[in-house]
């Protein structure tokens, strides 16, 4: 029931924003990115939060979904929608042979692991020009339709990604309450307890790890089809890195803290670019700060805060520590 | 052919040597606090980067006295790295102390952007640029100076951990920390002189490599990966499996440019690490780790 209620809340911050802010570019193009990152970050939040499994090379399944979606349409003419379908076809592919090596890694091992792969998936997606066109990229990609309705508007984007959002908020809440969901929690407790419960714990990780891709790809198509035109730059180490931060500013293993940290991350850059030449050095700053003062993120910080600030509003101050609600679910 | 392999072993292995360089601060920090420190590549920018700019002009400093600064002041970032943003979030989660680090990475990055510029810099060769001919392969004196300095710093960093009592205080922090602080050894201090000598090592690395490769303020990010990437092949946390890493992956990237492709050597180099990780998931001379449940 919490859960209903978090994901009602975000529905209705996300239809009374356009309502409230017409035509406002912070709110149709900002926003859209937004929750398309928030897709992203949940995504990785299922396999680092939840399963307990870093990983530093996210941004490779966004990005092939991404070129197999731009490849597929604009030199062989495919439907959008079926190279969509064929694009997480190839990314659950190889995210489920890569899985089984890549996750018997532990530690900085399987950072570095995962680390590796993006950065070969990038070094690919710039030098193989003949498909992917190179450090220049791929333009030209038709616009994505829906039973006859064509998405062009930003304003459209802004309507599509946050129901796709809302959907995979949807999802991913039904999963952690599920049987499966539960093997995943129990898996990032200790690994050898949730074996010796039964729990098939390679199959488990492996499933996590496909999913987590596949939701990638998916929202890479998209992003494909949004863009119309792409370049290796958007898929880089540099983005994976961003992903995990969004993950971790939010809290591990909260979705809506996954939603906050992807808000926090793409309006910053925003909002930094008046430092002009310092954008760089201050984000930078920021970014450490943030993780030496409030090391179990943002968003959690930002909740203990206000509850405690509410029961010192409502009752005498106790004078045991205040807890920290939802997130105790998953300790 | 023979030449021609030859050449490409001389590029190898001095490439090989300053990831070596960059592996071994990895290790170094990393047995200290179990931080793996995406920082480590900055210092080897800033150690260039300083280098050359105090050494430019008319009025600028004879080269060595330039470089003996630029490590002096890299060596205090380092320290200012340990105090101000390691030691306080200890007991973080590994993935948090990660982005700590990039972000200081970043925040690094971000202060060479705005003093420095954008611009690529170049620095002058230490003892010229005649090449030395063997057989048809031609070697730089610069090689010989990275190669003989690499040695140079190894054994000094080999000496330092097995025969000085600082040293030996540093490995006793490593292996048990409040064991260390039981025997009167001044952790904190510990920690803070491991810092200077991996960002020490970075900026010498810096110095030494930038006549052949230049510099730039973003040159630090990839320096960083690879000797990452050096440190997890040989084995993360021993400091010769650190050196012997950084040389296979200068060799491997050296000859798959050269026999392969110069577009997909840095590819080749991280498929060859994978490779390596599936059959020995802790490195080639890496301990196997056991967990206690």
């Amino acid at each position: 029931m919490k859960r209903i209620k978090g994901l009602i809340i975000l529905a209705i911050i996300l239809i009374a924003l356009p309502i409230l802010f017409p035509n406002n570019y912070f709110i149709t193009v900002v926003g859209t990115a937004v929750a398309l990152h928030a897709v992203l970050a949940i995504s990785l939040n299922l396999l680092m939060g939840y399963a307990g499994q870093i990983s530093l090379g996210h941004a490779a399944f966004f990005g092939i979904g991404a070129y197999s979606s731009a490849i597929l349409t604009t030199q062989h003419q495919w439907n959008p929608l079926l190279s969509i379908g064929a694009g997480m076809l190839i990314t659950g592919i190889i995210a489920f042979v890569i899985a089984r090596p890549i996750l018997k890694l532990k530690g900085h091992y399987l950072a570095m692991a995962t680390l590796g792969f993006g950065i070969i998936v990038s070094i690919i997606l710039v030098q193989a020009g003949n498909f992917t066109g190179g450090p220049d990229g791929l333009s030209d990609i038709p616009p994505l339709a829906l039973f006859g309705w064509t998405i062009s508007s930003d304003f459209h984007w802004y309507v599509v990604m946050s129901t796709v959002l809302l959907l995979i908020v949807w999802l991913v809440n039904n999963l952690i309450d599920s049987r499966s969901g539960r093997a995943l929690r129990a898996l990032h407790g200790s690994e050898v307890a949730a074996e010796m419960m039964g729990i098939n714990t390679t199959s488990v990780k492996t499933n996590v790890f496909v999913l987590s891709a596949l939701i990638a790809s998916f929202v890479g198509s998209l992003f494909a089809h949004q863009q119309a035109f792409i370049s290796p730059d958007s898929f880089s180490f540099f983005f994976s890195i961003e992903l995990v931060t969004m993950v971790v500013l939010g809290g591990l293993a909260s979705t809506y803290g996954a939603i906050f940290g992807a808000l926090v991350l793409t309006f910053l850059p925003e909002l930094l670019v008046v430092f002009e030449d310092y954008e760089v050095m201050v984000f930078g700053g920021i970014l450490m700060l943030m993780m030496i003062f409030m090391p179990q993120g943002l968003f959690v910080a930002l909740e203990n805060l206000i509850s405690r600030l509410y029961r010192n509003y409502f009752n005498p101050p106790l004078p045991v520590p205040a807890s920290d609600g939802e997130n105790h679910d998953v300790a | 052919m023979f030449d021609q392999i030859l050449q490409f072993l001389i590029t190898g292995m001095t490439t090989g040597a300053i990831y070596a360089l960059v592996a071994l601060g990895f290790t170094i920090i990393y047995n200290a606090s179990d931080v793996v420190n995406f920082a480590q590549g900055e210092f080897v920018m800033m150690g260039a980067m300083s280098t050359i700019f105090l050494a430019a002009g008319d009025n600028g400093l004879p080269i060595p006295l330039a470089a003996a600064t630029s490590v002096v002041l890299v060596i205090c970032v380092g320290i200012l790295l340990q105090r101000f943003a390691i030691a306080p979030a200890r007991g973080a989660s590994v993935v948090t102390t990660i982005i700590i680090t990039i972000g200081a990475s970043i925040f690094l990055r971000g202060v060479a952007l705005v003093i420095w510029g954008k611009d690529i810099q170049a620095m002058a060769h230490f003892s010229g640029e005649i090449p030395i001919h063997i057989g048809n392969a031609t070697l730089l004196p610069q090689n010989l100076w990275v190669m003989g300095g690499t040695a140079l710093m190894v054994l000094g960093v080999h000496y330092f951990f097995h025969h000085t009592m600082q040293g030996k205080a540093i490995l006793a922090c490593s292996y048990n920390r409040d064991a260390a602080n039981l025997m009167g050894i001044n952790v904190g201090l510990m920690m803070l002189v491991a810092y200077g000598l991996s960002a020490l090592l970075g900026a010498m690395a810096g110095i030494l490599v930038t006549p052949i490769s230049f510099t730039s303020y973003d040159a630090g990010v990839m320096l960083g990966l690879k000797g990452f990437s050096a440190a997890i092949l040989g084995g993360m946390g021993n400091p010769m499996g650190a050196v012997v890493g950084g040389l296979l992956l200068g060799l491997i990237e050296s000859l798959a440019a050269g026999l392969i492709s110069s577009g997909y050597k840095d590819a080749i180099g991280f498929i060859i690490l994978l490779l390596v990780l599936f059959i020995r998931p802790s490195g080639l001379m890496g301990r196997r780790s056991s967990d206690r449940v």
